[in-house]
């Protein structure tokens, strides 16, 4: 992946004592450090996988590093998105981020884009940039990136997690796959959770971000064997890495002999008309937290139903009769179906399920938890904690 | 007898198991096998018409089965299947 630009980059004294460990390995040296300083990096998003991805790429000395990042610094990001502090709660990620990478490393060329990456400007802003690191969350701007890399002829290095699993890739390479020939579809929304719903252990991006940061030097150095053609899979439980073999599909729609994908499309409306799942929160009836307070208090005879999982109860509850989601098929007869019951969950996601389920099991009184546990600690009950 | 790798989005269908051991000749019959099983498990990996659904893949030891014989293709004793289905978390 060496550029052309690097002979004209030099490094100054400091420079060379900065970069000394690199310096006096053979398969870095001077030519190496000078080929970091000319590459130009993108990395999208500054979460979970961005944070250590772009903390190891500015120590490295990636010449410039382009982040791309609309969000603000959450106070549940901190358990997991070490560029950020406490100090950095209700900031931009990006000017969170620009302070510790240039604290780094000052001789950093910082450019950062607040912007949410779209159809419109993907592949502008891709030209610009010799390798693209993807750190985002969702579907659509994973077919986004992975689509835009392969029209521009910029490597792809991929990361995702999911709890306490992740996969590593390096995609839209000339001769390799990219990632649509691996999953040409993307599951239905709603059928895998995000960290929000599913939880994530907070090491886990650490770990596949600097996986990420390792492959984008290797391209950059042109050296050791890149994960092109290799779906590398990580179980941090079991602390064990198993390795697929991708193959570049020769029928790809993207980077196929005969692709019929040559422009950006609509990547949300992809993601969505695909789904077999409608949103399941549509259509069900729903009661309010505010409501809910005000029934209960006046004794009405409400059945509340907690539909989360054990350890969430001990986080947080208001007294329900808990039976998680998937074992409510089984213990359906533990509920009497003449009274009226009031189903929540944390969000009223999972709740909402229940309610559908329930209506089918021919329950005609049921009604869901609009916010669930989170929107009645919020607006009803501040002494129940968030979660 | 073969072993099918569950993945974590999964495992609460096969009693939150990690690996499953099945009897089969080919893939199609270790994965019809553990569907049969785990009911709950079939409307995540196939669709009504019963194809693997496109953002499941199935793969044999470390080749992707498409790339095989695709459900028919044949299993010896020891042989893993993994299921590997597309994850996004990321930033958030």
């Amino acid at each position: 992946m060496a550029t052309t630009t690097e002979l004209s980059v030099t490094l100054n004294k400091d420079e060379i004592l900065r970069y000394s460990r690199h310096l006096i390995m053979p398969e870095v040296g001077m030519e190496g450090q000078q080929k970091l300083k000319a590459a130009r990096v993108l990395c999208i998003g500054t979460g979970g996988l961005g944070s250590p991805l772009a903390l190891y790429l500015a120590a490295a000395g990636v010449g410039t590093l382009g982040l791309v990042d609309f969000d603000v610094v959450d106070y549940t990001n901190l358990q997991r998105q070490i560029i950020h502090s406490t100090a950095d709660v209700g900031r931009k990620k990006l000017d969170s981020a620009a302070d510790k990478l240039k604290g780094i490393n000052p001789y950093l060329n910082l450019r950062t884009f607040d912007t949410r990456l779209s159809s419109v400007n993907a592949l502008e802003l891709f030209r610009e940039f010799d390798i693209i690191a993807d750190g985002t969350d969702n579907f659509p701007t994973r077919y986004l990136v992975n689509d835009a890399c392969v029209l521009t002829g910029k490597p792809n290095v991929y990361g995702s997690i999911f709890r306490f699993e992740g996969q590593a890739s390096v995609f839209a390479t000339e001769e390799g796959p990219c990632y649509r020939c691996l999953y040409p579809e993307p599951p239905p929304p709603g059928l895998v959770p995000s960290c929000a719903e599913g939880g994530v252990l907070g090491i886990l991006p650490g770990l596949v971000g600097v996986m990420q940061a390792t492959e984008v030097i290797k391209l950059i150095l042109g050296v050791g064997e890149p994960l092109i053609g290799r779906l590398l899979l990580i179980d941090a439980l079991g602390m064990k890495f198993r390795e697929l073999k991708l193959r570049k599909n020769p029928d790809c729609p993207v980077c196929g002999t005969h692709p019929t994908v040559t422009k950006l499309i609509d990547y949300n409306e992809f993601c969505g008309i695909r789904g077999e799942e409608k949103p399941v929160s549509n259509g069900v009836p729903e009661i309010s937290v505010e409501d809910l307070k005000r029934r209960l208090d006046a004794k009405d005879d409400l059945f509340v139903l907690d539909v989360r999982e054990p350890h969430e109860y001990q986080i947080s509850n208001i007294g329900g009769y808990l039976i998680p989601l998937n074992d409510l098929p089984k213990r359906v007869n533990e509920l009497d179906s003449s009274r009226e019951i009031a189903v929540h969950c944390k969000m009223g996601g999972r709740s909402a399920k229940a309610v559908a389920f329930l209506q089918q099991a021919g329950f005609k009184k049921v009604v869901n938890v609009a916010g669930g546990i989170n929107a009645w600690a919020e607006r009803v009950d501040p002494r129940v904690p968030k979660y | 007898m073969s072993k099918i790798h569950i993945p974590t989005p999964l495992r609460q269908y096969v009693g939150k198991q990690a690996d499953v051991d099945v009897q089969g000749a080919t893939v199609g019959e270790a994965m019809n096998s553990l569907v049969e099983r785990h009911p709950e498990l079939r409307k995540h990996l196939y669709t009504d018409e019963g194809k693997l659904r496109a953002f499941v893949n199935v793969y044999l030891n470390d080749e992707d089965i498409r790339y095989l014989q695709k459900e028919a293709t044949v299993l010896k004793d020891g042989d893993n299947i993994s299921i590997v289905p597309s994850i996004a978390g990321g930033k958030f």
